[in-house]
């Protein structure tokens, strides 16, 4: 556990300054950091402070978010196929965000946008634990997702086709596949206290998963409060996933990917799947970050486009292996 | 059908010629002409006698895109879309090069002439535009006055080499380099493009970073667009904000900037005003 | 000393009622067979006790708050849920969970509860080994084990031993007996009327929508109890090596 923690803590760290030496404009990455720390005169610091540094915290505090919930979501359901972005949370989290861009809410006050996209989010969750819940199968939950997800796709694009901006309608590609290029200190602000909070929750419910594993009526009768559980599940997951697609966009199989990687790690207990997940999460999306800038720099090319080349494979294998057991 | 592709063969035929400065007959002039493209619409508007010209696109009445949009209330607005173009009963539809080539074979098919014009990489392009759509309007003198006038005016106006950057920012970090209208613009105006510098052609991204980097004189953004949206926010970015803070931003009214018409110098002019401000 | 005592509980499941005024006591020292045919109410009358269903009525359990419910009943559900691939000693270990507070991980006492439980069950050698990857029967007995590991007064298991070997039923069933004898109760859901005949203290017969029979082996698997509530006949003797029970003929 310990050295699991150490490896993982360092990947991430390594992946961040990866992060903030990685762009477009050529600075080496000693100057880079120390213009980061010392600032000084020129471009360089303006660079590095207020375009690499909210880039790389912002990889960092989304794949955490998001392999965060990802684990929880699986522990809770107890099946390895639950993930924001596939079960529509994220989707929904975008319908919110989009909402509240462009019904001008989110020019009226900047906390509209991470709310709206949080009870996107919220609803999300309830809508998959009302039709799939906890003793439902990896059918129920994939129908159920998507469906979800195809009516929050849906409503995203009818928002963003009747928006009275030419750019609006090209946007529905960024809301599905999400991206970190050209944010700012502004977005770390407005994410970070959400995912924070939510982060502490869902890390909460590491011991009640756990008793999961044996089902919800022992779990119960070993004291375990699964409405409470499950309330803050919901909120928990909805304020990081919602905070990370506010100022991100939806990016999907982060969620799935990490926790199904970690698992045999961590000796497949959920509660140390939550924070394994939360640093490989921060791990892969940096990652993903630094590809996407080293394989296209021209292009903004998406986030999630690199991430479902990685986990869509994955989630077909997973399907496989699942088909058999459960139904 | 054969007529069809022999005619479209003509017009890409007459647009070679047109821009060579060569003139082809184009028979008497249409009495009921539809403009479905936001550049033909203006040109058409300067050049179609009263009456001649039925409906503009509704693009044109925007003034968000449109350097005519006053004028082009006058007209009957259309969405570009075959069966309304069909039911004006036009003699002549006037199209872009880019319009959505379904439509243009349609119109073809249903035995509608459409006149398809290039869009503009240069100040110089503009006058064989002129030129075209005078022609195809029946209107060359009002043509040639046109280009008389534009010539003076460009001639008042260019700036010889100065030592001034600019760059143009578009939302999604949208840029115009080398072999565009934009570019022709700003150097005539006496800058050099700082995305030309950057080795872009044509349209394409700058990333933020390099901007910053390159740090222009002048930074020139559109104005806000009406509605919201994630594709303008990185023009609200705080890096942006601190980099105009040294230099000089200049917000454009990018109709100007869009079409080969004479209003592109309006646009230099409004730069040229700009450099005077700048140290 | 009285470890659960029902007044009165009823159940009723989607406007059908399932048990009807079931009063009961479960004193420590007893080992309650809980008998019945499909669908008498036996689970129900188990989950409705622990507080996991609705119900009309008192249950002693189920008015405590969950955790120091946790820490006085044991549930064994009859689902034998392993949601994911852990080790044997880590399912065990879960059965501390009510006695584990705050962030504070595992005592030595909790490990040492944890070894007891593995060892009760004979399944040191599987310690290691992944809970999913063990036969139906060695799950169940792990998870036998998991319940035994939460160390409470009261230990209520459904059908812990349906789907094990002879072996494993009968030394299952010594494991309860001899629970039960160090003073702590246990209730369990039995199909296996010979079984519960041997070992058990007391047998709760579930029949006709509430409480038919309640009392020793001997009286209650008389012959019209059985022919009345399982509609079969049965040879009930007494002999050197214990009571032997052994259904017979369905009666209709």
């Amino acid at each position: 556990m310990k050295p699991l923690a150490l490896c993982l803590s360092a990947l991430a760290t390594a992946l961040f300054l990866a992060s903030l030496s990685v762009g477009p404009a050529h600075i080496g990455a000693l100057d880079g950091l120390s213009a980061l720390i010392l600032g000084g005169d020129g471009p360089e610091p303006l660079v590095m402070r207020e375009i690499r540094l909210p880039r790389a915290l912002l990889g960092v505090m989304i794949g955490a978010s998001l392999g965060i919930s990802g684990a929880a979501l699986q522990g809770y359901l107890r099946n390895p196929l639950a993930e924001p972005g596939l079960i529509g949370v994220s989707g929904s989290a975008a319908l919110g965000a989009v909402l509240a861009i462009h019904t001008g809410l989110a020019a009226v006050t900047t906390l509209a946008l991470p709310v709206a996209a949080l009870a996107g989010a919220g609803s999300g969750v309830l809508l998959i634990l009302l039709l799939a819940g906890p003793r439902g199968g990896s059918i129920t939950l994939i129908l159920a997702g998507i469906a979800i997800s195809a009516l929050a796709a849906a409503l995203t694009s009818l928002v963003l086709n009747l928006s009275p901006n030419p750019y609006a309608a090209s946007e529905i590609v960024f809301w599905m596949m999400g991206s970190l290029a050209d944010r700012s200190m502004t977005h770390v602000w407005l994410a970070a206290p959400l995912m924070l909070a939510g982060g502490v929750a869902l890390l909460t419910l590491g011991r009640g998963l756990d008793a999961l594993t044996l089902g919800e009526d022992a779990a119960e009768a070993m004291g375990l409060r699964l409405a409470r559980l499950r309330l803050t599940l919901v909120l928990g997951t909805a304020a990081m996933v919602g905070a990370a697609v506010a100022v991100a966009g939806a990016i999907g199989f982060v969620g799935l990917v990490v926790p199904h990687l970690l698992r045999p790690l961590v000796g497949a207990r959920p509660s140390r799947l939550l924070w394994a997940s939360g640093l490989g999460g921060a791990a892969m999306v940096l990652a993903a970050d630094i590809a996407v800038r080293l394989v296209l720099p021209e292009r903004d090319l998406k986030l999630g486009v690199l991430t479902a080349i990685v986990g869509a494979p994955l989630f077909l294998h997973l399907i496989y292996k699942t088909r058999g057991g459960q139904t | 059908m054969r007529g069809c592709v022999r005619l479209s063969r003509l017009i890409a035929l007459g647009l070679a010629l047109a821009l060579a400065g060569a003139t082809v007959s184009a028979g008497p002039a249409p009495a009921r002409v539809v403009s479905i493209n936001l550049c033909t619409d203006q040109l058409a508007m300067m050049l179609a006698a009263p009456g001649q010209l039925v409906s503009v696109s509704k693009l044109a009445a925007d003034p968000h895109s449109s350097a005519m949009a006053r004028e082009a209330r006058a007209y009957k607005a259309n969405h570009g879309r075959a069966e309304e173009v069909y039911l004006l009963d036009p003699d002549l539809v006037l199209a872009g090069a880019y319009t959505d080539p379904a439509t243009v074979g349609i119109l073809r098919r249903v035995g509608l002439r459409v006149v398809q014009f290039d869009t503009v990489k240069s100040l110089d392009d503009t006058r064989a535009l002129i030129t075209k759509m005078a022609r195809v309007l029946g209107h060359e003198e009002a043509g040639a006055a046109l280009i008389a006038e534009f010539d003076v005016r460009l001639t008042r106006l260019r700036a010889g080499e100065t030592t001034h950057s600019a760059a143009i920012y578009h939302p999604n970090g949208y840029s115009l380099g080398n072999g565009t209208l934009a570019d022709d613009i700003l150097r005539a105006a006496g800058f050099s493009n700082v995305a030309r510098e950057l080795g872009l052609r044509g349209g394409g991204t700058v990333p933020l970073e390099r901007l910053v980097m390159a740090a222009p004189d002048l930074l020139i953004r559109g104005t806000p667009l009406p509605g919201a949206s994630r594709s303008e926010a990185v023009m609200t970015h705080p890096a942006l904000a601190a980099l105009t803070a040294d230099t000089a931003g200049l917000r454009i009214t990018s109709p100007d900037w869009i079409c080969g018409t004479p209003h592109v110098l309006d646009a230099v002019e409004t730069l040229v005003t700009a450099r005077g401000g700048l140290r | 000393m009285t470890l659960l005592s029902l007044r009165d509980l009823s159940v009723r499941l989607r406007g059908r009622s399932i048990l009807t005024d079931v009063t009961l006591d479960v004193e420590a020292g007893e080992f309650i067979g809980l008998i019945g045919p499909n669908g008498a109410g036996k689970t129900t009358l188990m989950r409705a006790a622990l507080g996991l269903l609705p119900h009309e009525g008192t249950s002693s359990l189920a008015v405590l708050p969950p955790a120091a419910r946790g820490r006085a009943a044991a549930w064994m559900p009859q689902a034998r849920d392993i949601a994911w691939p852990v080790t044997v000693e880590t399912l065990v270990a879960l059965g501390r969970t009510p006695h584990v507070s705050g962030w504070q991980g595992m005592g030595p006492q909790d490990r040492a509860h944890v070894d007891a439980a593995l060892e009760t069950m004979g399944l040191e050698h599987l310690r290691h080994r992944t809970a999913t990857r063990l036969s139906g029967g060695e799950q169940a007995m792990a998870l036998i084990a998991r319940a035994l590991a939460q160390q409470t007064p009261l230990l209520m298991a459904d059908e812990p031993i349906a789907g094990l070997d002879p072996a494993n039923q009968i030394a299952t069933m010594q494991v309860f007996a001899r629970l039960a004898g160090e003073g702590r109760a246990v209730i369990a859901s039995l199909h296996d009327l010979g079984l519960a005949a041997r070992h058990c203290t007391r047998l709760i017969l579930l029949g006709e929508g509430g409480l038919a029979a309640d009392g020793p082996p001997a009286e209650v698997l008389t012959p019209e109890n059985l022919a009345r509530i399982f509609h079969v006949s049965a040879h009930y003797a007494t002999t050197p090596q214990g009571p032997v029970f052994q259904p017979l003929e369905v009666i209709r």
